[in-house]
């Protein structure tokens, strides 16, 4: 009995895994599509999205089916509890992803501005903490999830950066008006990211813990589409 | 938390040469539930049973340690034992109404204790059985058969008995062990209610059970209380290991 519910928590975990990984390279594609300007890459990312949805609920499912079945408590309760959160969270940066996919398309192949240099920045910081965070759950290691929670710090600074200096190009030439506000959005996506990766990391604390906090506060801010 | 209704001060029992319970420590607040949980073994029916002094005529049972009901020493020369089984009431794993009515069953506490006045005696059935969440079901058979109930309904009537008697603190030992689903929801519904009014102590038939009704919750492991908490923390997140595996199934 105990021994076929550890394997379902473990086919959770990997499922969840699996989800982990379609994001991460949702995004990296997304980007890749907006770096080579590519409209049918772009479009196959938001096309793929509906898959990473579907993925989703599938998990969920799986979710409540051992809590229906297994009526789980402590320390099993609160990693079925927490993948239930960190799927949603994946979803979402899942949406980012399309998100950025759909700017490229609003951009076409109207030439850059500038070359793109700290989205990419952005992008790496993004997928590395994505990944060990994901490390940090199946580990249950607190230290890694505050570590990599604090990084937020980082992607926080490189979106500031981006922002300067789109601004700079907008007062200087208002005809790049318009395309810096897609970079400056798709820039957004990618910070909104590594909020998403917080909450995972606020899980792993959840999971091994029993304690919930928030890691990063925020200042309030209207998230547009 | 006000003055507790129990207290339970470094209580140790045993059967002959068998320790089944070891300096046990623990309050029980007035007007919530109180849950003794465990795997089977643990001392927690031998500790309910000492709250009313059911263990008085077990030969060879040794107890040593304190019990205060209302800072009063319930073993203490002279305590009245009667008085004390009126005011803590108890109800057992097997429902078993006595033989005769539904009304029979609820008055033969209050009949027996004097009360004659059948006005009284109506109050105290309809208050006693809609505390136990039965009222509805019975109110036009109040005269049938009490075993013609269902197992439910039986437990319930054994409740419904023992309120009768306006006690201060209700025992239940796995009241709900032989019961289905919707019974069980029954019976525990109507401790939901009870808590409001008086002091509960419950061994429940599972750890879910457990965690739907606790108020406070006490583990025990051969004899020994290995963590009490408020609320259900005690569900989501135990302070101990041996809690931890019991409530997740790796053991017991």
């Amino acid at each position: 009995m105990r021994r076929a519910f550890d394997e379902d928590l473990q086919e959770l975990q990997n499922q969840m895994l699996e989800l982990g990984s379609m994001v991460g390279e949702a995004l990296a594609r997304s980007v890749d599509a907006l770096k080579r300007q590519d409209m049918e890459a772009s479009r196959e990312v938001m096309r793929n999205d509906m898959k990473i949805n579907e993925k989703r609920f599938a998990i969920e499912a799986d979710c409540l089916r051992l809590i229906a079945t297994q009526q789980p408590m402590a320390r099993d309760l609160r990693s079925i509890a927490a993948v239930l959160e960190i799927i949603t969270d994946l979803e979402r940066c899942a949406d980012y992803a399309a998100g950025i996919a759909k700017i490229t398309l609003m951009i076409g192949k109207e030439p850059f501005i500038k070359p793109l240099i700290d989205i990419p920045r952005m992008l790496e910081k993004d997928l590395s903490m994505l990944d060990r965070a994901l490390k940090a759950f199946v580990d249950r290691d607190v230290d890694a999830a505050r570590r990599i929670a604090a990084e937020d710090d980082d992607v926080d600074a490189l979106y500031d950066q981006i922002n300067n200096e789109l601004l700079a190009f907008m007062l200087q030439d208002p005809r790049t008006i318009r395309q810096a506000t897609r970079l400056l959005w798709v820039a957004h996506n990618l910070e909104r990211f590594a909020d998403r990766i917080t909450n995972i990391c606020e899980r792993v604390v959840f999971t091994v813990t029993g304690e919930m906090r928030e890691m990063n506060i925020q200042e309030p801010e209207a998230e547009p589409q | 938390m006000s003055e507790p209704k129990i207290q339970i001060q470094n209580v140790s029992y045993a059967y002959g040469d068998q320790q089944v319970l070891r300096n046990i420590t623990l309050d029980i607040p007035a007007r919530a539930i109180t849950v003794l949980f465990g795997p089977a073994g643990g001392g927690k029916t031998t500790l309910l049973r000492l709250l009313n002094r059911l263990n008085d005529l077990v030969e060879d049972g040794r107890m040593t340690g304190r019990i205060l009901l209302d800072g009063a020493d319930i073993y203490a020369p002279g305590f009245d034992v009667p008085g004390l089984r009126r005011r803590v009431g108890m109800v057992f794993a097997l429902p078993l109404p006595l033989p005769g009515t539904i009304r029979e069953n609820v008055t033969y506490g209050p009949k027996l204790a004097g009360l004659r006045d059948h006005a009284r005696l109506d109050e105290i059935v309809e208050r006693s059985l809609r505390q136990a969440a039965l009222w509805d079901e019975v109110k036009d058979r109040l005269d049938s058969p009490a075993n013609a109930l269902s197992g439910g309904q039986q437990q319930r009537l054994c409740i419904a008995r023992s309120l009768a008697l306006e006690p201060e603190v209700l025992l239940l030992d796995e009241p709900t062990s032989g019961l289905d689903p919707i019974s069980t929801a029954k019976v525990e519904g109507s401790l939901l209610i009870l808590r409001e009014q008086y002091t509960v102590v419950i061994v429940p038939h599972s750890v879910q059970q457990a965690s739907r009704i606790a108020d406070y919750a006490a583990f025990f492991l051969m004899g020994e209380l290995v963590e009490h908490q408020p609320g259900k923390r005690i569900f989501t997140t135990p302070v101990d290991k041996r809690t931890e595996d019991y409530v997740t199934g790796r053991f017991g």
